[in-house]
Order: C-alpha cells, then sequence, then structure tokens
C-alpha cells in the first residue's frame, strides 16, 4: 500500500496548463469516481485551486496506478501526455506524507502563509468523503494534515504580518487609528489604483468615502460606484479637512499636496491626525508632508518595502514551520507502519500470551496444591483456547483476497486491542 | 502582621513584571493573562497590608516615606486593574507593575515601624487629602506610561518600521485617548488633594496657603496639567505635544513628592525617611 500524489503547482506549471488540467468544483464527483473505478486505486482525493492541482492516492500497485493517473489526467482533459508530462510532479510515501502536509501549513504556497489553502483542502478532502473515495488512510492523513497546520498557524509567526501593499496599509491605518471603523477617506484621483484602494477599506469598514478628482464627472462616476461623496477639485482643502486616510493616485507631473497647506489644515483640524498613502507615480504628495507633526506619509515604496520585509520574517518562520511538518511526518509513518500484518500478528499474539500467562500464574499461586501434572494440563488446555481463538481472525488477515480490506482489519485491531506503536496521545486526536 | 502581606505583594508584583515582560517577548496571551491574575492576588495581599497596618496603627497608613511609597504603589497597581477592564493594552502592564514594584522595593527599605502618630497628622482631612493626591498620582503615572509608548509607536511609523517592536504596541489613537482620560480623571483628583491639603493646613497651622516648598511645587504641578488640558481643548495639542506634556508633567509629579522631601526642607519633612 503506497501514498501517491500526482499534480502541478504554480512553480512547475504555467497558469495556461494549470487552468487545462483544473478540475470543476461541479464535476469533482464525476472525476473522484472515475479514478475509484481504475483497478489499482483504493482511495483517492483531488485538491484543485489556482495555483495546484494535485491528486491524492492509496494504491498497491504504484507503477500501475502512476500510469493510470497520468492517463486518466490526458484522457479527462482531452490533453496529450506529453504536452504536460513535464510539469508533474510525483510523490510517493514519506514524501507525499511531507508535502500533504507542508500544502495544508501553507508553506508550499505562492504567497507564504496565506491561510486560503486550509479551506481549500478542507473542502476537497469533504467532497472526496461525499463521494466515498476516501478511505481510512487519506482520512488519518488528512486529519494529521488540518492538526499540522494549525500547530504551525498558532506556534510559529507564519500568517502574522501584513505582506502586500494593500493589507500593509491597512494595517499601518490601524495602528494610528486602533481601527478602520467611523474612519474618513478622502480619494484624489478617480482610476483604477483608486477604486481598488478604496474597495479594500470598504472591506476594512470604513466609515465614508470623500472622492475628488481634476475631471468632476469620473469622480461622481467612482462616487456612485462605491457609495461615496463627491468633492470638487478646487475644493479639495474641505476634504483634507474631514478625512483620516488619504489616498492619493493621480497622473500630476507635479505635488498636489504640500507642506504649508498641509501645516494650515492641521490647524484647522485641531491636529487630528492625518495619514497620506501615496501610491502615485510621480509622487503626488511632497515628502516633507511626512515631517509635519500628526501627519504620516508613505508612498509606494514605503509600503512595498514593509511587505518586504514582513516577506522575510515570514521565510524565517517558515524554517520553524518545517521543523514542526517534520515531526508530524515521523508521527504518521510510525501509525502508517503499524498496518503491516507481520508486526501487528506478533504483537497480537503477544498480547494474549502475556493475558494468559498473568491469569495462570494468578490461579497457581491461589491454589498452590496443584500437582505439576494438573499444571501441564492447565498450561495445554489455555494455549489450546488463546490459539482457537486467533485462528479464524489471523487466517482472514493472510488471505490474499482479504489484502484490500487488510488496513481496516489492522487498523480495527490495533484499536480495538490496544495494540503498541499509536501512543495515546495520537489514539485521543484520531476522534 | 502586615509587613508579611506586603513582602507577599512585592513577590507578586515582581512575578507580574516578569510574566509581562515574557508575555512582551513572546506574545502569549495566556502569558500575559496569567501575569493579570498575579497582579490581580498581588494587590489583594498589598490592601490587607494597609488594613492590617490601618487596624494595628489607628490611622490611614500614610505617614511616612515608607507608607507613602507603598500606598502610591497600591494605587497605580489599582489604576492598572480598572485600566485593564476597558482598555487591553498588556503593555502597560509590563510598565505599571515594574514602576509599582520598585516603589515597594524602595519602600521596603526604609524604615517601617510603627510610631505615635504626629499631632499634625491628626486630622479629619488627612486621609482624604492623601487618597485624592495619590490617586491622582497614579493616574498621572499611567497617562506617562501611555506618553512614552506613543513616543516610541509614533518614532516607528515616522520612520517607517513596522517591525518586532511596532508590533507590540497598540495604537496611537489608543494610547492618546488614554492619555486624555487619564488627565480628565487626573486634574480633577489632584485640585482636590490641594484643596483639601490645604483646609487641613488651616486647621494644623492656622492658615490655608504658606508658600512651603510641598506646596510650590504642587501648585506648579496643577498649572502645568492645567495647560496641558487647556492646550488640548482650545489648539487640539495631541499626539506627540500630549505625550510629551503627560511626561514632563509626571516629573514633576515625582519631584513633588520625593525631590521636595528629599532635597528641600519644609513643612512636609516628617515623612522624611529620617524616623
Amino acid at each position: 500500500m503506497q501514498l501517491i500524489i500526482l499534480g502541478l503547482n504554480h512553480k512547475t506549471a504555467h497558469i495556461e496548463i494549470r487552468e487545462r488540467l483544473a478540475f470543476q468544483e461541479s464535476e469533482m464527483e464525476k472525476a473522484l469516481s472515475q479514478i475509484h473505478s481504475l483497478p489499482s486505486f483504493k482511495e483517492n482525493m483531488i485538491l484543485s485551486t489556482c495555483n495546484r492541482v494535485e491528486i491524492y492516492a492509496i494504491s498497491h500497485e504504484p507503477e500501475k496506478a502512476i500510469r493510470e493517473l497520468k492517463n486518466f489526467f490526458s484522457r479527462y482533459h482531452e490533453l496529450p501526455l506529453k504536452e504536460f508530462e513535464k510539469s508533474l510532479y510525483l510523490l510517493i510515501g514519506e514524501e507525499a506524507v511531507r508535502h500533504i502536509f507542508q500544502v495544508a501549513s501553507s508553506l508550499d504556497s505562492m504567497v507564504v502563509g496565506e491561510p486560503q489553502i486550509l479551506g481549500q483542502i478542507k473542502s476537497a478532502y469533504a467532497m472526496a468523503t461525499e463521494s466515498r473515495t476516501s478511505g481510512i488512510i487519506l482520512h488519518r492523513l488528512l486529519h494529521r494534515a488540518f492538526h499540522v497546520a494549525k500547530r504551525v498557524r498558532t506556534e510559529t509567526r507564519i500568517g502574522g504580518s501584513a505582506v502586500s501593499v494593500s493589507s500593509v496599509a491597512v494595517e499601518l491605518a490601524e495602528r494610528i487609528f486602533g481601527s478602520l471603523k467611523q474612519r474618513v477617506v478622502l480619494l484624489i484621483g478617480a482610476g483604477e489604483m483608486c477604486e481598488l484602494a478604496a474597495r479594500h477599506l470598504v472591506a476594512g469598514g470604513v466609515e465614508k468615502i470623500l472622492v475628488t478628482n481634476r475631471t468632476y464627472d469620473r469622480a461622481v462616476t467612482l462616487a456612485q460606484e462605491i457609495k461615496g461623496e463627491t468633492i470638487r477639485f478646487e475644493e479639495m482643502a474641505l476634504g483634507l479637512k474631514r478625512a483620516d486616510i488619504v489616498i492619493s493616485a493621480t497622473d500630476s507631473s507635479q505635488y498636489l499636496i504640500t507642506h504649508n497647506p498641509i501645516v494650515k489644515v492641521m490647524k484647522e483640524r485641531k491636529q487630528k491626525p492625518i495619514f497620506f498613502i501615496d501610491i502615485a507615480d510621480p509622487r503626488d504628495v511632497e515628502p516633507g508632508v511626512g515631517d509635519i507633526e500628526n501627519v504620516y506619509l508613505y508612498n509606494i515604496d514605503d509600503l512595498q518595502k514593509v511587505a518586504n520585509e514582513n516577506m522575510k520574517d515570514r521565510e524565517k518562520e517558515a524554517h520553524k514551520a518545517e521543523a514542526i511538518v517534520q515531526e508530524e511526518v515521523t508521527k504518521f509513518v510510525h501509525w502508517y507502519q503499524s498496518l503491516e500484518i507481520t508486526p501487528t500478528i506478533i504483537a497480537l499474539k503477544k498480547k494474549f500470551e502475556e493475558i494468559r500467562k498473568r491469569e495462570l500464574e494468578k490461579m497457581f499461586s491461589f491454589h498452590p496444591h496443584l500437582s505439576e501434572k494438573e499444571r501441564q494440563s492447565l498450561e495445554a488446555l489455555t494455549s489450546a483456547i488463546v490459539n482457537k481463538i486467533l485462528h479464524d481472525p489471523l487466517t482472514r488477515l493472510k488471505q490474499k483476497d482479504e489484502e484490500a480490506m487488510a488496513d481496516v482489519y489492522l487498523d480495527a485491531l490495533r484499536t480495538l486491542f490496544q495494540l503498541p506503536d499509536l501512543t495515546a496521545e495520537e489514539r485521543m486526536e484520531e476522534d | 502582621m502586615d509587613i508579611y502581606f506586603f513582602k507577599f505583594a512585592s513577590l507578586l508584583y515582581l512575578l507580574g513584571t516578569l510574566f509581562y515582560s515574557v508575555y512582551i517577548l513572546l506574545l502569549k496571551n495566556s502569558l500575559s493573562k496569567l501575569a493579570a491574575a498575579i497582579v490581580t492576588i498581588g494587590f489583594a495581599s498589598h490592601s490587607l497590608a494597609l488594613l492590617t497596618r490601618y487596624v494595628e496603627a489607628g490611622y490611614t497608613p500614610v505617614t511616612n516615606l515608607h507608607e507613602s511609597l507603598s500606598f502610591f504603589a497600591w494605587m497605580i497597581i489599582g489604576i492598572l486593574l480598572i485600566a485593564n477592564l476597558k482598555y487591553k493594552i498588556k503593555v502597560l502592564g509590563a510598565f505599571l507593575t515594574s514602576i509599582a514594584l520598585i516603589l515597594m522595593l524602595f519602600a521596603f527599605a526604609l524604615p517601617k515601624e510603627i510610631l505615635p502618630l504626629a499631632p499634625v497628622l491628626r486630622s479629619f482631612w488627612h486621609p482624604f487629602h492623601v487618597t485624592f493626591a495619590f490617586l491622582g498620582n497614579a493616574i498621572f503615572t499611567l497617562a506617562f506610561c501611555c506618553g512614552v509608548i506613543y513616543l516610541i509607536q509614533e518614532h516607528q511609523l515616522k520612520s517607517k518600521k513596522m517591525g518586532a517592536i511596532a508590533k507590540r504596541l497598540p495604537s496611537l489613537k489608543v494610547l492618546d485617548d488614554l492619555n486624555y482620560q487619564a488627565l480628565t480623571f487626573g486634574f480633577p483628583l489632584l485640585t482636590l488633594g490641594i484643596i483639601t491639603g490645604a483646609v487641613w493646613a488651616e486647621y494644623a497651622w492656622g492658615r490655608y496657603w504658606g508658600w512651603d516648598p510641598k506646596e510650590t511645587w504642587s501648585l506648579i504641578t496643577w498649572f502645568l496639567y492645567a495647560a496641558m488640558l487647556h492646550q488640548r481643548l482650545t489648539v487640539g495639542w495631541r499626539g506627540r505635544k500630549a505625550a510629551i506634556m503627560a511626561i514632563v508633567g509626571f516629573l514633576a509629579v515625582l519631584f513633588t513628592f520625593l525631590g521636595v522631601n528629599l532635597l528641600l526642607s519644609g513643612l512636609h519633612t516628617y515623612s522624611n525617611w529620617k524616623p
């Protein structure tokens, strides 16, 4: 029995190929059951996001299964294998376990630490469960993966700080104003950049958005779209007096906002803090404005710099996360190996033998008058009982045609008879 | 008896300071909760220390420097616990608990015997005077901490850093709000402290005001805070200026409380550390 992962992601395949090979959510059930009906598959699950397409499968005959899987990809998406075979990666056994733990913990993501991937894996797993293509091993593997992801999130700061320009801007605003709620935003310019920023801030919960633009009509259009209020360009000072956050993104070739007028505005505002975000190129806000008390000025380069620094932090945290992943991979592999037939049989026999010995000794000590001969008969009798009890299940387990169910039986045996190998802690987490 | 509660409280403030510091390093919320719980128990023990001393001495135990420092520390922790209810600023816990701890250690090093009450202190007004004055001082201590944290956070923002330090500090708005709130509560208390002091002085020495160094300095402090409040309400001295003023005001408070006793001589010298 082997765990196989066959797939491609943003590192190995171009977006066009990823799109061609993606599985739509609506067809997921069909795809899952098609793989399931292939002869060498026991369990399978498909993870399909915009950055990766991966098939997780459990099979007795890995080589055959890999061939079948590649052909399935090509047949299902009607794309010749040679066009995408180079982009595929194949992971088997322990490597595959490590991979899924890394994916779930967002260590393999394009933006390391982004939180969506865990939800995507969860729904992929839910679909496999609904389509009845996942079994005991995938069940266990996925639950461990969720557990690892949770550990990584709580024990490292991998998702801690903002790594995109817009989230850095929001975080800075929160550092100044506590929260975006009840804040007034002034947009200078009505281009695409401003619209994008506005939508981000509305999502963040700002109270009101004022829009001003050299061409008044465009300001009106944007204001209508985002339910904002329009201010005439000549009356920008009024907006500056009211706003807490000012986002400027015009294509003006000279500074629109300069030092001295802002000093005056600050007086009128009674020194209420103001946050300028200058995303224009060339810049709209004179750099000296940032030196005024209670004025905070960040331009696009500043935001980018903070984002990059945070990214470096995340990479550092990723090292810690790798250690957690390694620890969990070892645990999982232990459990996985315990599903081998021979060690389970040995452990089971050992347990029965121990019980038999212990009970016999107890009885011998209660009845010291028993003769040597009587003792020998009792030994023989108890041994016979144990062997008879174990005979049927053990023969069944060793039968070739029961191989497909072997892992279920083995796991049940280990659980019911509390055979060692699984630590108590792991057993609890299983629930 | 009271000294055991006092020692236990000091020990818990020490532990609280340690846990708050480790919290700031590791940012584990459970640590700050633990620290808050420890400090709360410390406060309870400290309250018992004051209560037993009150019962034993038969007067409000704020008559010498040991007692005053201990009382001041108790008020500071009390203010911290109240601030914790409304504002979730854990860094403040580290600041205020360590200040209280220093005051406790200082108090511990001073003579602690309970002496017969000096006749001049035997007054109806004495407990009111010290309670108002120290409660005001404790609130100004809180404002001082907010001011310091504000300046650090503001520097981080202005120099465009968003690193480990900025991440651990609250937003500028919360700090400034708290600073202002402290001012609105602290200033009336300081005023009441001075008025009750004057009334008491009339009973004790037959005059309301005698330009004794303590009186002079508390008036200077009062003017500083009055100016702060005035500037804030009229021209909007907030943010950086308010933070700096809170720090300056606190230095004046400290000088009025300790500097005057240690460096200048006057009527309040009965609370000097020489018994």
